[in-house]
């Protein structure tokens, strides 16, 4: 079955980015299809490179990366929420007049339409949020 | 329909909400969410009464990780990620109460 997740809440909030994560490894393992991780609102937050927990502590961020690309996923951060919140890849830095860049690897951004497409290809849309 | 439900009903109407306007189905309590099963609870007349119209689960390493793994109400059943996964893939639709 395919499957597509949408994280609307940032990490080290409440509990969603977690949740969402374990939700995502569980739908791998059981041989399903993730046609789509989207992240939007404060759920942009999740890709930035820059996030540094302390060593003891989950690193929210580069474990998403590692996810993605162990499984080949598209991890897709809402432009329009990433703008908001300082989230800038190479083509928004640019386009913005921004002087750096820190999407973590692993994720793109892009638009709304690609939730609208994960929604219409895949079987099922799991919400994680706050 | 699933009904996800990751807020304390002590705490946001989620799970209320749920009550209040859905036909029946399956309410699958995650995160905060897990409260709702406490055994003892204030709310746990209201699961019961509710079971006659639903079917609970709790998500485990959330009542674990509130020390709650053991005083879960008799009727909802305990599951892991493996079986969100299969509830989601089991129902048609799923709604996420945020």
């Amino acid at each position: 079955m395919k499957f597509s997740i949408l994280v609307n809440e940032g990490p080290y909030t409440h509990e969603a980015s977690d949740t969402a994560y374990q939700f995502a490894k569980a739908v791998l393992a059981k041989g399903h299809e993730i046609f789509r991780i989207f992240f939007y609102h404060d759920g942009v937050n999740n890709a930035t490179r820059l996030t540094t927990p302390p060593q003891d502590d989950r690193n929210i961020v580069s474990r998403w990366s590692k996810l993605a690309q162990e499984n080949n996923l598209d991890l897709v951060v809402c432009v329009a929420a990433a703008q908001r919140r300082g989230i800038v890849d190479e083509g928004e830095m640019k386009r913005n007049g921004k002087d750096a860049t820190n999407l973590a690897p692993g994720f793109r951004i892009s638009g709304l339409g690609q939730l609208i497409e994960a929604g219409i290809q895949s079987d099922r849309l799991v919400v994680f949020g706050d | 329909m699933l009904h996800i439900v990751n807020k304390s009903p002590y705490d946001r109407p989620a799970l209320n909400s749920v009550l209040a306007t859905a036909e029946g189905g399956t309410i699958l309590l995650i995160e905060d969410g897990v409260f709702a099963a406490v055994k003892g609870g204030a709310e746990e007349a209201k699961v019961k009464a509710a079971m006659a119209k639903f079917k609970f689960y709790a998500l485990q390493s959330d009542l674990e990780a509130r020390g709650m793994a053991d005083r879960v109400i008799d009727g909802v059943t305990v599951t892991d990620y493996a079986g969100f996964v299969d509830l989601v893939a089991e129902h048609k639709t799923c709604q996420s109460w945020l």
